[in-house]
């Protein structure tokens, strides 16, 4: 433990890093630019989350990782291990114990409370990039509110398929000033970032750029008039637990088609369940 | 009556070369001027600096009383996409490719706030039936389009928000004779009913003697002559409008 500095990364880096997080926090969903450092870890699997979670832990810390939903996949189990040995922090799987929760691709079930920091994990931050390949440009139509371009997508994908077909990293409006990107959460979970009491901080790695939505911000989802705005779900309850509120996961179960639904929040299923 | 645009000695130099030089003129609403002269006299350079495409050197250009060389970036845009309009030569330039003929035609709208997917769907079918393009082909890409199709539906994207100003490139560029001539009779049709003003850059003698009231005759980015069209294509005063007019081949 003693090789490491506290959460791995050296104190002037959590500086520079705290310092873009406090210009995200002033400036709700604008993405600002920090010097992003190599991490023991492959681009992709949540180099910027760890980044912001460094940054942000303190050792009375208790930390929660996960990954779509689940405490026990993968990228969620190597992180925590990652911060139980370079900080030695205390960990937990229950969403209501725990003041940081880095997250990829979900939001708890469990509702969050003041206090609490959400940490995303973000593949691609800016959510005009797949409509203008140019950063420049991008930036430009941001600082101008230049936002026609993200309405055509949402047309085109009426037009094409009769609904906004969008299902995840579904774009939103904060504050009525910036369009941000939420990260690959299911759209399911974009309510849930509205007037949220917890703190949500967003980190790219690869692309150096910090987020965030600071407590009580208003994010609207963007849709049309007569297209509204539908946070979509499988419609079944969880095959485990029998929650009919939660999202779910669709797990193929054998080679002849059957399936089941279960609930993405292992947490949450796992608490149901004993009760 | 005042002029909807006022250009009063636009300069712009490439280094020590000349893209243009003091170039003044009025325009009226409802009105349509052609610029022509060959390649390289600075028409396309007039034009780009006009609609702030690009900075010019020096001089003003006057819409609704303001300088609109001296417009912050974001009035500038927003202008673009209300009450001016820009027809480049090439509709790749002036389209989204892989976005659907709908969804051209719509994003202006979308661009100045409308927010019903009803409403904008049936803008854009109008607006395409306008431009003689089948409604049902407005879930298409324009790649799927041929070259006068996609012209007109560059030409329906700019008008749908009813502009009273409109920049055309060479808007006939690279079309064969008879496209052209629809693209003309089009054009002059959506002109004329809409009280469009429109200054018309091109090359093409026929374009202007049918679309322009006014025409501008440049060479080495001076403007050497301006009248009435038929005027100037009638009796060139200048040894360079002379010249152009007398090499149309006469059919």
């Amino acid at each position: 433990m003693d090789d490491y500095n506290f959460a791995y990364l050296d104190e002037d880096t959590k500086r520079m890093i705290r310092r873009a997080l406090l210009k995200a926090v002033a400036i709700p969903g604008y993405q600002v630019p920090f010097s992003s450092r190599e991490m023991p870890m492959p681009y992709g699997w949540g180099t910027g989350g760890v980044q912001v979670t460094a940054a942000c832990l303190k050792p009375d810390d208790t930390l929660k990782v996960i990954d779509q939903g689940a405490d026990d996949t993968t990228n969620a189990v190597s992180i925590r291990k990652f911060f139980q040995r370079t900080a030695e922090v205390a960990v937990t799987e229950r969403t209501q114990d725990a003041t940081i929760i880095q997250t990829r691709h979900r939001i708890p079930e469990a509702p969050l409370q003041p206090g609490q920091i959400m940490v995303f994990q973000v593949p691609i931050p800016e959510p005009l990039r797949f409509l203008e390949p140019r950063e420049t440009e991008t930036r430009r139509m941001h600082a101008l509110e230049d936002y026609g371009l993200m309405q055509v997508k949402l047309y085109e994908d009426i037009a094409r398929h009769g609904e906004i077909a969008t299902a995840y990293a579904y774009p939103v409006k904060v504050e009525d000033r910036y369009v941000m990107d939420p990260s690959p959460i299911p759209k399911f979970d974009n309510p849930k970032m509205n007037d949220s009491p917890a703190l949500m901080l967003f980190g790219a790695g690869r692309e150096q750029r910090i987020y965030a939505l600071p407590p009580h911000t208003k994010v609207e989802s963007l849709d049309f008039e007569d297209f509204p705005f539908v946070a979509g779900k499988a419609d079944h309850p969880c095959a485990i637990c029998g929650s009919t509120e939660s999202y779910l996961d669709e797990i193929i179960t054998d080679d002849a088609g059957s399936r089941m639904f279960v609930c993405s929040d292992t947490s949450y299923c796992q608490e149901r369940s004993v009760q | 009556m005042t002029p909807l645009l006022q250009v009063r000695g636009i300069e712009k130099r490439y280094g020590g070369r000349i893209g243009c030089i003091d170039v003044s003129f009025d325009l009226w609403p409802g009105e349509v001027m052609g610029i022509v002269g060959e390649s390289g006299s600075g028409k396309s350079t007039l034009l780009s600096c006009l609609a702030g495409h690009q900075p010019s050197d020096k001089g003003e250009v006057i819409f609704h009383g303001r300088d609109v060389l001296k417009l912050s970036e974001a009035e500038r845009r927003r202008l673009g996409r209300t009450d001016w309009a820009f027809v480049h030569q090439n509709p790749r330039d002036g389209l989204r490719m892989n976005v659907s003929a709908g969804g051209n035609v719509g994003e202006r709208l979308m661009a100045v706030g409308e927010r019903h997917y009803g409403n904008i769907r049936d803008t854009a079918e109008d607006w395409l039936q306008r431009v003689e393009i089948n409604a049902d082909r407005i879930d298409d890409r324009p790649r799927q389009f041929s070259g006068g199709m996609q012209q007109r539906l560059q030409i329906a994207r700019n008008l749908v928000t009813g502009p009273k100003l409109v920049f055309m490139d060479e808007p006939t560029g690279g079309l064969d004779v008879s496209v052209q001539a629809r693209l003309l009779d089009l054009l002059r049709g959506l002109v004329r009913r809409m009280g469009l003003s429109a200054i018309i850059v091109t090359h093409d003698l026929a374009v202007v003697r049918l679309l322009a009231d006014r025409l501008m005759v440049m060479k080495g980015g001076h403007v050497v002559e301006q009248g009435l069209t038929d005027q100037v294509l009638d009796d060139p005063q200048h040894a360079y409008t002379q010249l152009l007019v007398s090499s149309v081949l006469q059919v």
